[in-house]
């Protein structure tokens, strides 16, 4: 460098040749838009939270109004997708079951989220004996075969929505901490952490602040693509009977009613699971195209 | 090598004792006991009973000494008797073992025969209808719920067709059918049940062998087989296969525990008498050292399961023995 005047400042040298220089989320929100799978999915997410919102409108009849002269009756006009077994509209059930899978699948995302952040950051921070003893933590409930674990715990509180939405959540924060982890372990290095520190920024706030917001891009991904996990598991639960208890719909236990009259009723057997599959298929379309729009690096 | 074994073998005793510990802490927390199924909910048991069944399984000292005391009978592979009947749990899950470990084998056998040859095929023409293909119908299965694609095949196979058993896993009649007939009629109970475990695994092997094989295929190695004239089989199966198997065996143990899980639901639809029927049976009669005997056959299972997987993955490649 004989001649400094010529050298060039370091933020021209970074910036992209191109009409305008975007954002990280707009570059993101770009590519997402020219996925049209994850729009698709998108698309269905945003069905079902409406169908869900508006369940008092849509449904045509009361989800819980039994009709004794209407038992089992097959898909007509009066009702599309038939009856159940206590002569109950099949459709009503289903559209207000949405709420129900919703509700358990956004609150124990979001208890599991909560959790696995916490932890991540707690292990990225400090790094050493922390590290080592929370990393080996994960390693063991990672080992422990969750669903047995759900129906252990299951087995000894009672099962209703809350202890549903609260055991998925403790048993699902894992793979976030470790996540929200690897984030911390390189961008705690960065340079404007390090001035942050060097300012005397205590460390919660170098934390909650500084770190953690530039952490949380694979974060949005876990919690997507968990919220599709965690219906699966709800309606599991509910299909084995130690989930959402009756006379409360949920997609899992009108299909128990499926099972039980399989024989005789195919439609209470294929229109619950329709509802179950569309909705899963929908967010982990979601989440993979957010993940393919937030990293590009990672598509394959 | 030695170095490593060793290593690895006290992280599986510690992270063992990391379970026991866990789940004991776990399943007494939370409220009620296990003797309640026999006491409150039977107005006839005095206080005084209540308490003496309370003595009789030790549920009335301190949690520490009862974890110690489980410990130590665990570690001789006493894990105690079902509340229900009064049978040793070991002998209860030993005698459920073998149709679970048949159905899991057998769908396992079914997803490598099938997930391979789509996984690679779907690697080398990437891109190409075959690809797409596979592609949606790898989403379609990571969103079917089990229990549903249970149901369906039900319905098509058993209910519209007749041609399969709706559920069991021997006919009322087999005690009276010749030996060869007898095994027919077992498989095809196991039709279904091996079905939808198979096709509920598939989806996540082909797509993690795709990107595994698009991930060695740019690697420089595969290139030079490609310059020094090898043909394409070659280069495919010989070079690149052979290092994208490598993490495969790795997923194969950190999947136990799904495998596990799903028995629960798939023996629980067909009625077939493994070990996740009776976990699902234990749950619901609160049968509790039924429920903490499996969790911890589960969790033994899936830690030897990573133990083999870590063992058998510095095997195949010397570079995770040396860092």
């Amino acid at each position: 460098m004989k001649n400094p005047v010529e050298v060039k400042a370091p933020e021209d040298v970074s910036r992209e040749p191109g009409p305008a220089r975007l954002s990280h989320k707009a570059l993101a929100w770009r590519r997402f838009k020219r996925n049209r799978v994850a729009l698709f999915g998108g698309l269905i997410v945003l069905a079902v939270t409406l169908v869900a919102l508006l369940a008092p409108i849509l449904a045509p009849y009361d989800p819980d109004g039994i009709n004794i002269e209407e038992i089992l009756s097959p898909p007509s006009v009066q009702h599309p997708f038939g009856t159940d077994p206590l002569g109950r509209d099949v459709l009503s059930r289903i559209i207000w079951g949405a709420r129900v899978s919703l509700w358990v699948g956004f609150a124990a995302v979001g208890i599991a989220i909560l959790i696995g952040m916490a932890v991540g950051a707690l292990a990225g921070f400090y790094a050493g004996a922390i590290d080592s003893f929370l990393m080996r933590l994960v390693d063991i409930m990672l080992a422990i075969p969750t669903f047995f674990l759900i129906l252990a715990v299951i087995a000894i509180l009672e099962p209703s929505i809350w202890n549903i939405m609260i055991v998925i959540g403790l048993t699902g924060w894992m793979g976030v901490a470790r996540l929200v982890r690897g984030q911390f372990l390189g961008v705690k290095e960065m340079d404007y952490v390090i001035a942050a520190r060097a300012l005397g920024a205590r460390d919660f706030r170098l934390i909650v602040r500084h770190i953690l917001p530039n952490s949380l891009s694979p974060v949005y991904v876990a919690a997507v693509l968990g919220v599709a996990g965690a219906i699966l598991t709800e309606s599991a639960l509910s299909f084995l009977g130690i989930g959402v208890q009756p006379p409360k719909a949920s997609w899992g236990s009108i299909l128990t009613a499926g099972k039980d009259n399989i024989e005789i009723a195919w439609w209470l057997s294929v229109f619950p699971g329709l509802a179950i599959f569309v909705t899963v298929l929908g967010y982990n379309l979601l989440g993979e195209g957010l993940r393919d729009a937030l990293d590009p690096r990672l598509k394959l | 090598m030695v170095h490593f074994l060793f290593q690895r073998s006290w992280q599986f005793l510690i992270s063992l004792l990391g379970i026991t510990l866990l789940t004991f802490v776990l399943i007494h927390l939370a409220p009620g006991e296990p003797t309640d199924l026999q006491t409150t909910l039977n107005p006839k048991v005095s206080a005084q009973a209540r308490e003496n069944l309370r003595r009789l399984y030790g549920l009335d000292r301190p949690l520490p000494v009862q974890y110690l005391d489980w410990l130590r009978r665990f570690a001789t592979l006493d894990l105690g008797r079902s509340f229900v009947d009064g049978e040793p749990v070991s002998e209860k899950i030993w005698g459920r073992l073998p149709i679970t470990v048949t159905i899991n084998l057998l769908s396992l056998t079914v997803i490598v025969l099938i997930a391979f040859p789509i996984g690679i095929l779907s690697a080398t023409r990437q891109g190409s209808w075959f690809d797409k293909a596979t592609t949606l119908f790898v989403y379609v299965g990571f969103a079917l719920p089990s229990f549903w694609l249970a149901l369906l095949l039900m319905l098509l196979f058993s209910v519209s067709l007749g041609w399969l058993p709706l559920s069991g896993y021997q006919s009322l009649s087999a005690a009276q059918m010749a030996p060869l007939e007898r095994l027919i009629d077992w498989g095809r109970h196991l039709v279904l049940p091996v079905l939808t475990a198979s096709l509920i695994g598939l989806a996540g092997y082909s797509r993690y062998l795709r990107s595994e094989m698009l991930e060695v295929i740019r690697q420089d190695y595969i290139r030079t087989a490609r310059a020094k004239g090898l043909s394409e089989r070659q280069v495919v199966y010989k070079h690149a296969l052979r290092n994208a198997l490598i993490p495969i065996v790795t997923l194969m143990g950190l999947e136990l525990p799904a495998l596990i899980g799903g028995s629960v639901i798939i023996e629980t639809i067909f009625a077939i008498p493994g070990m996740g029927q009776l976990s699902y049976q234990a749950v619901l009669a609160r049968d509790y050292p039924v429920v903490m005997g499996l969790t911890m056959f589960g969790a033994v299972l899936t830690l030897a399961g990573n133990f083999l997987a870590d063992l058998s993955y510095a095997w195949i490649n010397p570079r995770v023995r040396l860092s």
